[in-house]
């Protein structure tokens, strides 16, 4: 089952700054909220995202509760070198995905 | 000091709502030049956020879809555009979700996917999304007439406790704003969609039981001919209007 999309432009100039831009598919049940007869749901949320550049991390995040399902997160970076940019989402449950894309600097 | 009972208070409030709803123009359909997507009234980031594939949820729904289809695309381009349309075994028309389960009972010996299971919704985003550009082009004949024009009537009956049609909000109404809401036209042309309110994809049926507890009637169920026949008088009235699925919507 498809559980990310990531947009990283396949293709960059030295010291560009590109945009990245990550969807992966997640419920983010907050842990607040009760069935109707009253039994809470337990929570199950991502609680952190990194991402790593040729093994560098360039951006890392931790998630809330407050978050809405399917978190969408887009951030920048300068394109240094060509090589793989590795992100990885972990929460709740156990949940863990890892994806990557790879880009050419030129 | 007491205040006032809550009740006749509440009583008043709704009088004066449907005083206000009487005074506007009685129920005309909406002219050809005049319609637009419930894209078009909708603020520039929920726009942003349905135009780019990456960024659009429902896409996460089409990539499952895909992998439960496991065949090649293009086969069914197009078919969105024409659901509901007439099965003969039914005698009636059915919708994109009808369809589908039915193939899957019928030729593939494989059980029927429940109503708003996240694999139905896949199978049906990605059904939809090859239909995406494409104007809606529903087939009206002698054999599914008569239900186009049950959907119609459901349309323009007021119903419920709060006695509203579904044409006095979105033929009449369409544009202004239901609390902080605008009212769209109801032309179904991004389903099925992902609404950020539901924080999922959900299918039109979803939709129009939602528009009717929210006229506090009772909602039928999923899959009820009088939801399928809404649904193809909805499409019919979209007629030639592109479909944008999977829809992005607040």
């Amino acid at each position: 089952m498809a559980s990310a999309l990531i947009n990283v432009p396949e293709r960059a100039r030295r010291g560009e700054i590109i945009e990245i831009k990550t969807l992966v598919s997640h419920p983010m049940e907050t842990g607040y909220r009760r069935t109707q007869l009253g039994a809470t749901i337990p929570r199950d949320i991502i609680r952190s995202f990194v991402c790593t550049y040729n093994g560098a991390e360039i951006f890392r995040a931790e998630l809330h509760p407050a978050i809405a399902a399917n978190p969408f997160i887009t951030f920048t970076t300068v394109a240094t070198e060509s090589g793989t940019l590795t992100f990885q989402w972990t929460g709740d449950n156990g949940f863990s995905v890892t994806q990557s894309a790879t880009i050419t600097v030129g | 000091m007491p205040g006032p009972p809550a009740l006749p208070l509440r009583r008043f409030v709704v009088t004066v709502i449907m005083a206000a709803i009487a005074a506007s123009a009685v129920a005309a359909e909406i002219p050809r030049a005049e319609r637009r997507s419930g894209y078009d009234l909708m603020g520039r980031e929920t726009r942003a956020m349905q135009d780019d594939d990456t960024a659009n949820p429902g896409m996460l729904f089409v990539l499952d879809g895909e992998s439960l289809w496991k065949k090649k695309t293009g086969a069914v381009k197009g078919v969105a555009a024409r659901y509901p349309a007439f099965d003969a075994r039914e005698g009636r028309p059915i919708d994109l979700e009808q369809r589908i389960n039915r193939c899957r009972v019928d030729r593939q010996q494989a059980p029927a996917l429940a109503w708003e299971s996240r694999d139905l919704l896949a199978l049906t985003a990605y059904v939809a999304r090859q239909s995406r550009g494409l104007p809606i082009d529903v087939t009206i004949d002698a054999r599914t007439q008569p239900f186009l024009d049950a959907g119609r009537a459901a349309f323009h009956r007021r119903q419920g406790q709060i006695n509203l049609s579904c044409s006095q909000c979105h033929d009449d109404l369409w544009g202004r704003k239901l609390a902080g809401s605008v009212i769209p036209q109801a032309h179904p042309t991004g389903y099925p969609i992902y609404r950020l309110e539901w924080q999922s994809l959900g299918s039109l049926q979803r939709r129009l039981r939602n528009c009717l507890i929210g006229t506090r009637a009772e909602a039928y169920e999923f899959g009820a001919p009088e939801l399928v026949d809404l649904e193809l008088y909805l499409m019919w009235r979209a007629q030639g209007m592109k479909l944008e699925s999977p829809g992005v919507r607040p």
